[in-house]
């Protein structure tokens, strides 16, 4: 075994991992979309963050804008402060709505953002104003079980108004529910 | 000044409380070929071992040009083992290199010659045992007679000063035997070298040693010239020598009472 | 006369396991320690690299074979049986992520190192066991050649080396064999299988973490192949011993790692 031989067929080995290491990261992976770029980072306070994890995606009209770096619990308000890093690229207005929806129906949670209308945009530290929480399943299946039982209440009682007071609050929760982004 | 190049001085040797030998006391003069025999078993071998720094005495100790072996440290065994050259009992010749690879081997590991001067030793060693004509061959396709004479090629390579051989003549023809034996002896005179055979192939050994140690259970129970020992009247030595059946070595295994054995097997 | 018996014959199994307890322990150490001593005797397999480039054509090259087979068919078989439960719930778009995400995170590295195991790691065991036992090594001391700095070490390095470029390798060949089955045979639409693959392999987290894993296998497997050979009774029933060893050895240390690291890998 002469050493040419073993060089050129080492070379040749090395070369094919070389290809395949390419393959897997070009075809395969997710490499050539990657988010290496400066990004800047904002918060948001929300009241309930369901199952969101830090490295969810931001998404804004359905395209990855940035991640989900950390999620603090703020114990004087109570609530949930998530801080995203954003794509440099893109700027947001001030008034932007951070959102959280679920991807699919049973699937992970990513922050939305929608922008509003102002003129300023988000800067590195700044924080978002309006959001919105997280749907969790459990709410929203006693909202449901709660106003099928109202309607039924209302069928029944449609005569009498004395229980008008208690059906608003149902019906306006019902349409709620019909309204709840997902 | 001694003029012995490689001394044994009460030496213990043994594995997990048995003992192997039990004070050995030797002395190999400068430029003598000298032999230790003995019957399998009786630490031959391991005696080259201790020699060549491969493993520690319990007791005493070995002393190579007047430095003791196993006090050495890295860089002393170093330079002790390049004074030394082994041929070990089946060659041991590096099967994935060919003959001049395997004689080149401890010059390119251990000199920086060029290679130009490599090649002109490594046929230099070949044509003095005969087989300058086959350094392409693999030891694969080399007998058993023509691997043991590559090995002591390799063994001679950097011109040591002592040269060890660990049951030369085991396994050979009578005409590889001869080769062999003539080499030792004339390969010891050119260098100038001091040789040490562990054997037990009494003709052999008996025509080129100078000097003979017999061991057994562990100590030195004889030595002198090969002539001394053919005359001695020592029951050991006698039966070694002649290679008698029966002697101190005993030709049974220690059992039982023969007649008692038979009777228990009804 | 009777009650000593099954007393005595307890307590010689119970002696009997704890001697093989203490052994098991002692070869760990034995292992530990080699492989400490390879690390620091591995200057000569850089400074003269030749040596180890022998033993990548050895180890990696020569399993380039079995290595490219095997991921062909895993591949393609993965792609049938996905297809198959897949189509079931009218997901069999998604065979693309189910394949790739299979042999980039798990598969990969994993059967790579089993296969080496058998094939190379085999191979280096008897292969080091035979020098024992016609005294090669005892004879490479005796000429003041440090054994594990001139045979050992370069072994070591060249798996070390072969190893994740022999799993990456896998993936690819397996992700192309689970293609030809799903796109051209099955019918499944090209782009699909692509885009959905793109979008849930993550280089970082997968196939980075892939290779983490080959490369913890490739110490592994090649260190407990050259210890059964380093450390074999220098005997013909020895080495062959030795040889079952390292494919028995390796294997369960490849499974047990895979889970401690993919259990690392999925926390963080």
């Amino acid at each position: 075994m002469d050493r040419t031989k073993i060089d050129l067929w080492v070379g040749i080995f090395v070369a094919l991992g070389v290809a395949a290491l390419l393959g897997l990261a070009m075809k395969v992976g997710n490499l050539t979309s990657g988010k290496i770029g400066e990004t800047y980072s904002v918060t948001a306070a929300f009241e309930n963050v369901g199952s969101l994890k830090p490295h969810a995606p931001v998404k804004s009209a359905g395209v990855a804008v940035g991640r989900v770096d950390s999620i603090a619990f703020n114990s004087k308000t109570y609530e949930a402060i998530v801080t995203i890093k954003i794509d440099k690229r893109y700027n947001f207005p001030k008034d932007t709505f951070a959102n959280i929806y679920t991807a699919g129906l049973l699937g992970e949670q990513y922050v939305g953002l929608e922008a509003g209308g102002d003129e300023d945009v988000l800067k590195n530290g700044d924080k978002i104003a309006k959001t919105q929480d997280a749907v969790v399943l459990e709410k929203m299946i006693s909202q449901f079980l709660f106003s099928k039982a109202s309607e039924t209440d209302k069928d029944a009682k449609s005569s009498t108004s004395t229980s008008a007071s208690e059906v608003k609050p149902a019906g306006a929760k019902s349409t709620e529910l019909g309204d709840a982004p997902f | 000044m001694t003029n012995n190049i490689v001394e044994i001085d009460n030496l213990s040797f043994g594995y997990k409380g048995r003992l192997l030998h039990k004070g050995i006391n030797m002395v190999f003069p400068r430029g003598k070929v000298v032999a230790i025999m003995g019957g399998s078993g009786s630490g031959k071998t391991t005696l080259l071992r201790l020699i060549g720094g491969q493993i520690k005495p319990s007791k005493g100790e070995v002393r190579v040009h007047g430095d003791v072996v196993h006090k050495q440290d890295r860089d002393g065994i170093f330079k002790l083992r390049r004074k030394m050259g082994m041929l070990f009992q089946q060659g041991a010749l590096f099967t994935d290199l060919s003959v001049y690879e395997n004689v080149a081997f401890p010059m390119r590991e251990l000199t920086d010659l060029p290679d130009s001067m490599i090649h002109d030793l490594v046929l230099m060693k070949l044509n003095a045992v005969g087989l300058r004509g086959a350094h392409t061959l693999m030891p694969a396709e080399l007998s058993g007679g023509m691997a043991r004479r590559v090995a002591l090629a390799r063994a001679i390579a950097l011109d040591p000063a002592i040269m060890m051989y660990d049951e030369p003549f085991a396994g050979l023809d009578p005409i590889s035997m001869g080769v062999i034996c003539s080499l030792i002896r004339s390969l010891n005179d050119a260098l100038g070298a001091t040789s040490i055979i562990v054997s037990h192939d009494v003709k052999e050994t008996f025509l080129i040693a100078d000097y003979v140690y017999f061991v057994a259970n562990g100590v030195v129970t004889a030595e002198g010239t090969p002539d001394d020992l053919m005359k001695s009247t020592l029951p050991f030595v006698h039966q070694f020598v002649h290679g008698d059946k029966d002697g101190p070595v005993p030709f049974h295994y220690p059992a039982g009472n023969y007649q008692a054995e038979l009777m228990k097997q009804k | 006369m009777t009650k000593s018996n099954p007393l005595v014959s307890i307590i010689k199994t119970l002696q009997g396991i704890g001697h093989r307890m203490v052994e098991r322990i002692w070869r760990l150490g034995a292992g530990a320690r080699l492989f400490f001593l390879t690390i620091v005797y591995s200057g000569e397999s850089f400074k003269r690299f030749h040596l180890t480039m022998r033993e990548i054509y050895s180890t990696g090259v020569m399993s380039l074979l079995i290595i490219i087979v095997s991921a062909f068919f895993v591949g393609m078989v993965l792609a049938l049986q996905g297809y198959n439960t897949l189509q079931k719930y009218g997901s069999s778009e998604a065979i693309g992520v189910l394949v790739s995400l299979s042999l980039v995170r798990e598969l990969g590295p994993v059967v790579t190192a089993l296969l080496f195991a058998g094939r190379a790691g085999t191979a280096i065991t008897a292969e080091i066991g035979l020098m024992k036992t016609t005294e090669q090594l005892s004879a490479m001391e005796m000429m003041a050649v440090n054994p594990i700095a001139r045979v050992v070490a370069p072994r070591f390095w060249a798996g070390v080396i072969s190893m994740p470029i022999l799993a990456t390798l896998f993936s690819m060949v397996g992700i192309l064999g689970g293609y030809i089955v799903a796109v051209p045979l099955i019918g499944v639409d090209e782009g699909a299988f692509w885009s959905q693959m793109q979008a849930s392999v993550d280089f970082q987290s997968d196939i980075v973490n892939g290779i983490i894993k080959s490369l913890v296998f490739g110490v592994a497997c090649t260190m407990i192949a050259l210890f059964e050979g380093f450390d074999a009774p220098p005997t013909a029933e020895g080495v062959s011993r030795a040889t079952t060893r390292t494919v028995v050895i390796s294997s369960l240390t490849v499974l047990g790692l895979d889970f401690v690291l993919t259990s690392f890998m999925l926390v963080i």
